[in-house]
């Protein structure tokens, strides 16, 4: 066995070098700029989309009744609006219907001229509507409400309602650190999912300048897969630091300040600590997987056709990690505390929730643990299969590589 | 240690070196399969130190998989190998130097600082590494080339970078996988001086070759490898041993009575016999030649070649692949 402070002497080497050579290189700037690109596109569709709305008729129903049935229902529905819930729907009189006379609702909808969406007909004792199944599922109450509004005799007194507003409430704060846990995870997912792939292609570079042997004779595997790790969870808080100091530039030079929020179940200081601690933990996961799999890539193609496998089980993890979110309590749960990818995007959301520090020092124990076991079995895997002359089958990557080829009805 | 190469008492498929001898790497029953395939098949070495060790075999003999079993990059299925003391060689990485077949360095890197990296590999400061590297390329006559590129020197140059990267720790022990594949005669000769001088100073050096002229002229001891066994270990002399000088004689007369003492398989080609020496020796060849009035114009014994050996202890089949292997484009 080589000692522990050798092994970690070995990585560090790996990981100055590795490091020196991302941050120094020239496509290092891309990779800071890379996630303004969505930040565009998110800002330039969200445009769109507001100005798609704005644009888009405000829903209406059209009302065909009895000249007095109908201006009671729209003296309703002015009484009403602002007392309930939700946003209320025009009225619009089509027709004052007279006595003996019919309408055709069906006709009105399809008219491009009157541009309704439903039509309210019949009268206030026994009203009809008409439109789109969802839309008369929709309205079905509140046209009953304001047809029940309007026959009524005697006119309806509000009271006022005397109000006493409070800061929060627990069923708030419940409720609000629910969402912090659902954005952290969110956002731990983002940056492991745009992060960790990166060192997919890491051992490439490696294999392609045929140094890995020299690197392999000289320091053990495991710490040589470690020190790779380290330079790119370097590079990658590099890249956070970096976006996080220009996102709050952003903000300062807006003259906004952060809204005010509730603070997580183990309060900000600490959420802020075990988000660095948990982002490190589930990048090292993740990344000492990718690692493994990519060091049996033979090539950059190799490489590329692993990338989609590789994030759909990112997201895989992701949805586990969510959906366990909304099922405190149970085995899914606990399955996701455990599983030992999964476990920190659980376990920060635990932190917004819960208040006990224990769990995440248990936690961040067990998450080293599997650092060290994906790695060593990785550089196991790597010794085994990539570390041999003379005949061999293809290593287990390229098989992979080689099935989805096949699969596309691609010749390899 | 001065070693007397003819006191080796010779055993199995090679010679075993005497107690008193320190040994810089010693491998028994090495095995070693891939997939069903058994690249190594019980190989023992016994390498003593500050010896130049050579493994000659043809491609895909198992030398590649023997060096890297030494150097702990792969473990043997079976068997035991120590190296240096160790039978754990990352242990000892600090004191080995290794220049495998593929060389390669970050095309990124400066000369300096690709020496620099090695060495800081081999536990050596990454300052003190810089400040060697530059030491070293001034040297070797490559000072001006210090700060510039891998990726902007020749592939010679790029090669020397890395043997100077190999050597910057001073390792005791310098393993060096087919070193003289790709370089031009000029820088071949080069580095059998180098390979010399660091014998000189005490270094272990083992190389694999499948060119027996580079054994032949370098190696104190050689292991010939064929089909992942070793046939034969043991100093270059005894392998050339193993075989019978051969005779070629010139006779004034073209019969007699002194026909009688020349082997019933001589062959006659022109003016000349071509025969193994009898065991008997030289002198009663000599004495029935004169005595039988043979009139000798000219008499000549040569002691076999390496290659020679080598067809006699691993085949003929092997000494084909040999001579193919050596032929190939690398």
């Amino acid at each position: 066995m080589i000692a522990m402070p050798e092994k970690l002497r070995a990585a560090l080497v790996i990981a100055r070098r590795d490091f020196v050579a991302v941050i120094f290189s020239k496509t290092f700037i891309f990779f800071l700029i890379g996630p303004l690109f969505p930040v565009l596109v998110g800002g330039m569709a969200g445009n769109i989309g507001n100005k798609v709305q704005q644009n888009a008729d405000r829903p209406t129903i059209g009302v065909a009744m009895a000249g007095a049935d109908a201006d009671r229902l729209l003296a309703a529905r002015a009484e009403l609006n602002g007392r309930l819930a939700g946003q209320f729907p025009e009225l619009v009189v089509l027709k004052r219907v007279a006595p003996g006379q019919s309408f055709d609702a069906r006709v009105a909808l399809a008219n491009d001229k009157q541009r309704v969406t439903a039509v309210v007909g019949g009268t206030l004792d026994a009203p009809t509507l008409t439109g789109p199944t969802e839309r008369v599922r929709q309205w079905v109450g509140l046209v009953s409400n304001m047809a029940a509004h309007a026959r009524s005799s005697s006119a309806m007194t509000y009271p006022d309602v005397a109000v006493t507003e409070v800061n929060t409430s627990v069923a708030k704060v419940r409720s609000t650190q629910a969402y912090v846990a659902q954005g952290s995870q969110v956002v731990l997912f983002l940056l492991t999912m745009l992060l960790a792939g990166m060192v997919l292609s890491n051992l490439v570079e490696e294999k392609g300048n045929k140094i890995i042997e020299v690197l392999a004779a000289a320091i053990p595997l495991d710490a040589m897969f470690m020190g790779k790790l380290f330079a790119m969870l370097g590079v990658s808080l590099v890249g956070i630091a970096v976006w996080g100091s220009v996102g709050g530039l952003l903000i300062l030079i807006g003259g906004q300040g952060l809204p005010a929020m509730t603070a997580p179940a183990v309060g900000w200081p600490l959420f802020a600590l075990l988000g660095f601690l948990y982002f490190t933990m589930a990048y090292l996961l993740m990344g000492s997987l990718f690692l493994s799999i990519g060091g049996m890539a033979s090539t950059v193609r190799e490489v590329q056709t692993l990338s989609m496998p590789v994030s759909m089980f990112q997201l895989m993890v992701f949805f586990f990690a969510s959906y366990a979110l909304s099922s405190p309590g149970t085995w899914v749960e606990w399955a996701s505390l455990i599983f030992p990818v999964s476990s920190p995007y659980a376990m920060l959301a635990r932190a917004a929730q819960e208040p006990e520090i224990w769990p995440h020092l248990v936690a961040l124990a067990w998450q080293v643990l599997w650092v060290v076991l994906i790695v060593r079995a990785g550089a196991s895997l790597f010794r085994r299969t990539v570390m041999k002359s003379g005949p061999s089958r293809p290593n287990p990557a390229g098989l992979l590589v080689r099935l989805i080829w096949r699969r596309q009805g691609e010749a390899y | 240690m001065k070693i007397e190469l003819g006191e080796w008492p010779v055993s199995g498929n090679g010679v075993e070196l005497g107690s008193d001898v320190e040994l810089a790497i010693e491998a028994r029953g090495l095995v070693k399969r891939f997939d069903g395939f058994t690249a190594v098949d019980g190989v023992d070495l016994s390498v003593p130190k500050g010896s130049i060790f050579g493994i000659l075999g043809p491609n895909g003999a198992g030398k590649t998989t023997t060096l890297r079993i030494l150097l702990g990059i792969i473990d043997p299925d079976e068997g035991f190998r120590r190296v240096l003391g160790s039978e754990q060689p990352m242990q000892v990485a600090r004191r080995i130097g290794y220049l495998p077949e593929e060389r390669g360095l970050y095309p990124a890197m400066k000369a300096y600082e690709a020496i620099a990296f090695l060495a800081s590999l081999r536990g050596v400061p990454l300052k003190e590494g810089r400040r060697k590297g530059r030491e070293l390329l001034e040297e070797h006559g490559l000072g001006y080339a210090a700060d510039r590129q891998i990726r902007q020197m020749s592939k010679g140059m790029a090669q020397q970078v890395q043997l100077l990267g190999t050597l910057v720790h001073e390792p005791d022990l310098v393993v060096f996988d087919e070193p003289f594949s790709g370089l031009d005669a000029l820088n071949q000769g080069k580095l059998e001086r180098m390979i010399r001088a660091l014998a000189e100073r005490g270094t272990t050096v083992i190389f694999s070759t499948h060119v027996i002229a580079h054994a032949e002229r370098l190696c104190d001891r050689i292991a010939i490898i064929a089909g992942g066994k070793v046939p034969f270990a043991g100093p270059v002399d005894v392998a050339r041993d193993r075989l019978r000088p051969q005779v070629r004689l010139e006779t004034r007369q073209h019969d007699g009575p002194w026909r009688a003492a020349i082997p019933a398989d001589a062959r006659h080609e022109g003016a000349f016999w071509y025969f193994t020496l009898p065991e008997t020796g030289i002198e009663p060849l000599l004495r029935a030649l004169i005595e039988g009035d043979a009139g000798i114009l000219s008499l000549s014994i040569e002691r076999a070649g390496l290659h020679d050996a080598f067809v006699a202890i691993a085949g003929e089949a092997a000494a084909r692949a040999l001579e193919e292997s050596a032929g190939e484009p690398r």
